[in-house]
């Protein structure tokens, strides 16, 4: 069933790429402080960008130190111009290796509590094969938490992207209530986790985080901005996680580019919970021919994590 | 009632108690201050170390607070129903027991908006609400609701007060210290019941009493589609509105007979608040029971009998885990005042109370019932090794805030006793109104 990849071009991403950072590094300019643009506790890659600083001098610094730009509030209200992002997670591939959940804790300097990505172990009927299933925000196209929300803190993008203000929110948590697929999470306290975080809040950024208030999966437009993958997918070994526009019809795991109506056609893509009606952004392909016995998932888990999973009907029936 | 009091005689009765306070009655007020102070010290502990101090976590986001906030709103009822119904049917035995009622609505409806907020991660943003209000979000309904009743309430309070006041006022043989009395001639707002101002105080009551009477309908169904406008299963109902409703004025009924019980010990008044008041009011408390019951019925008989997979999770898990509770409050909540107030030889002052007691007690784990196990059962399974994660348990903190609630509740009843008569004097000592002149 697998089609041949149809490769795009990857050095005009790298250099779309190049260009975007540069365009980062002249924003720098309006910005303060360099350090706080700076993250230089990250490997040196020998690649040097010039940058210009408030007070107007040159400095030259390690491109991999050089953090992302942030858009401010006002800015990240909008969508990027054209796109209608999409995600697409195949089933058949997911192992349970929680790479998604990992780079993304990282990228968005989240504690160990606070999952923007989680992992189930679901099996809709009791005869039924068991499946691991990445459960990102679905960033619906009819969205109840952006209905429900009393102050507009949590909006939906021309681009489709669903995203929170953290600025804005007053904790109201009606948002968590109104989503059906357990998605939001809250900041029960201020975890030491958000002080990593030197830039400037950005709602697109989900970082700093802040206490008291609810933030969720944003499908990172930060990185997108500057034609990156999402930590999910960019972390993902199986290449689970496709990313990519409605409006181009492609989706990428950044070795891999379908198109994505072939892709969903041939490999009977879905949603999750069609029937709600929230219209997600997210597709699933079904966990068809797969690569892995689930029970690979257990592999090498933390004794916490594999905890999680007890009380399923799969494990208390099989024990693996 | 045929004839009328004598009004100065009753002030004479009731002036005592607004011109001293007991010993018993200070070392009752320390007490609560002390449950309050308790209430304050969990209060810091939740504002300092954030809402982890909580037993609310990402699935169960809503404890509690949420629950007290629907009790306490429901409880604001009696005044609505009692008070407001009760005035434009002129029911003549309202009378007595009209200010207590009125107290009642005042104080829960005051107390009832501060546990939504104990549930605002960021109460720095309050003013949010306001600046970035969004018509489209239930909760910017229930704030304009809730703020319209409290508006109403007040007026229509302070109109059913007033010509009390004015007696007071002008009564010379109470000795009452000097702020108290210019505190007393201020409120009178210059009220002599010349034949207009009586006329107008009538008019007034009477509109707000209609008024008060819809602004509390439309406050508790906003209440309950913040639950239902949602997709859990357990809220997403289209009964919601009217059993919410429903559930409210009933236990607006359970308080006011508790109330009128403890008012009748402390401040004597048997020979006004008789036997006939607490039959009276339990009558209405039968139909609301098996108005209750009936909604009850009807939302989880349809839940169970579809047995769609997620309501079946939640019925599984209300009748397992939450057995006796569920057993509590939907069976034993609706029966017992049936049988109490339904049965004529049970129908005694203290049989009719504790049947109230137990209804109150009911109401609260009914919200309960329907606020945290909807939670406890999401479509996704909660997968989660850390056991706060998956069943929500209330903690001291919450404990504290909700005992605080109550106490409040009570300081607020004995001091608004200590400055109004709870007995309506004015209206005691008015003719009876002829029938052919009702409404």
């Amino acid at each position: 069933m697998k089609k041949k990849s149809e490769n795009k071009s990857t050095s005009s991403r790298r250099q779309f790429l190049k260009k975007s950072l540069m365009t980062g590094a002249s924003m720098l300019a309006t910005g303060g402080l360099i350090e706080a643009y700076l993250d230089t506790s990250a490997a040196e890659s020998g690649e040097k960008v010039k940058v210009l600083t408030t007070d107007g001098t040159i400095m030259e610094v390690d491109q991999a130190h050089l953090l992302l730009p942030r858009v401010s509030r006002a800015e990240s209200k909008k969508g990027l111009p054209g796109k209608k992002f999409v995600m697409v997670i195949d089933l058949s591939r997911c192992k349970n290796a929680r790479a998604c959940v990992e780079a993304c804790q990282k990228g968005h300097n989240l504690p160990k509590s606070m999952e923007f990505m989680k992992v189930y172990l679901l099996q809709d009927g009791e005869k039924e094969a068991a499946y691991w299933f990445p459960k990102p925000c679905f960033h619906c196209d009819n969205p109840l938490c952006v209905s429900v929300c009393p102050v507009g803190a949590t909006y939906k993008r021309s681009d489709g992207i669903v995203l929170i203000d953290n600025e804005r929110c007053i904790g109201c948590k009606f948002c968590i209530t109104g989503c059906p697929y357990s998605t939001r999470v809250f900041a029960w306290k201020h975890y030491p986790e958000f002080d990593i975080d030197k830039q400037p809040y950005s709602p697109e950024a989900s970082s700093p985080g802040v206490e008291g208030t609810v933030s969720k999966c944003d499908f990172c437009p930060d990185l997108v901005r500057v034609g990156k993958l999402p930590y999910c997918a960019q972390a993902c070994p199986m290449g689970v996680i496709f990313f990519g526009d409605m409006d181009e019809d492609v989706v990428t795991n950044g070795a891999e580019t379908f198109q994505l109506s072939q892709l969903l056609r041939d490999r009977a893509g879905y949603r999750y919970l069609e029937t709600l009606g929230t219209r997600p952004s997210v597709y699933y392909l079904p966990p068809v021919d797969r690569q892995f016995p689930v029970d690979r998932g257990f592999g090498d888990l933390d004794e916490s994590v594999k905890d999680r999973y007890k009380e399923t009907p799969y494990v208390k029936k099989n024990k693996p | 009632m045929e004839t009328p009091y004598n009004q100065s005689d009753l002030l004479k009765e009731f002036s005592p108690h607004l011109e001293r306070t007991s010993v018993l009655q200070m070392i009752w007020i320390v007490f609560l201050l002390g449950v309050i102070g308790l209430g304050g010290f969990a209060l810091y502990t939740q504002i300092s170390k954030g809402h982890i101090v909580t037993g609310m976590r990402d699935n169960v986001v809503w404890g509690i607070y949420i629950v007290n906030f629907i009790f306490f709103m429901g409880v604001s009822y009696a005044g609505a129903l009692i008070s407001g119904s009760l005035h434009l049917f002129r029911a003549e035995w309202r009378k007595p027991i009209i200010r207590i009622a009125e107290f009642i609505t005042i104080i829960a409806l005051l107390i009832g908006p501060c546990y939504i907020l104990l549930c605002i991660g960021r109460l720095d943003r309050l003013p949010y609400l306001v600046l970035f209000g969004r018509i489209q979000s239930p909760i910017t309904w229930d704030v304009i609701a809730i703020s319209t009743d409290i508006f109403g309430c007040i007026i229509f309070l302070y109109l059913a007060l007033l010509r009390d006041i004015a007696q007071i006022r002008d009564f010379k043989e109470i000795s009452l210290p000097k702020w108290k009395k210019k505190m007393y001639s201020f409120l009178a707002l210059g009220y002599t019941g010349t034949p207009e101002q009586q006329k107008r105080l009538q008019n007034a009551t009477d509109i707000m009493a209609a008024m008060v009477i819809s602004i509390a309908i439309i406050v508790y169904s906003v209440l309950a589609w913040i639950f239902s406008v949602t997709l859990q299963p357990g809220w997403h109902s289209t009964i919601f509105g009217p059993y919410f409703v429903i559930a409210a004025v009933f236990s607006g009924c359970g308080i006011m007979i508790i109330t009128m019980w403890l008012f009748r010990k402390i401040y004597h008044l048997e020979h006004y608040i008789t036997r006939r008041h607490f039959v009276n009011v339990g009558v209405l408390m039968l139909v609301l029971a098996a108005l209750f019951g009936y909604f009850t019925f009807s939302d989880y008989l349809t839940k169970w009998y579809g047995s769609e997979k997620n309501d079946e999770l939640l019925i599984q898990l209300l009748f397992k885990k939450y057995y006796w509770l569920f057993i509590i409050s939907n069976y034993v909540g609706v029966l017992l005042p049936m049988i109490v107030v339904g049965i004529p030889k049970f129908r005694t002052i203290n049989n009719i109370t504790f049947s109230a007691i137990v209804v109150v007690l009911a109401l609260w784990i009914n919200r309960y019932l329907i606020v945290v196990p909807t939670l406890e059962s999401p479509y996704l399974p909660i997968q989660d090794s850390r056991p706060e994660w998956l069943f929500y348990n209330a903690t001291w903190v919450e404990w504290s805030l909700t005992a605080a609630g109550v106490a409040v509740f009570a300081l607020l009843m004995t001091l608004a006793s200590k400055f109004i008569p709870v007995v309506n004097v004015s209206e005691m000592g008015d003719k009876p109104v002829p029938e052919e002149e009702i409404l």
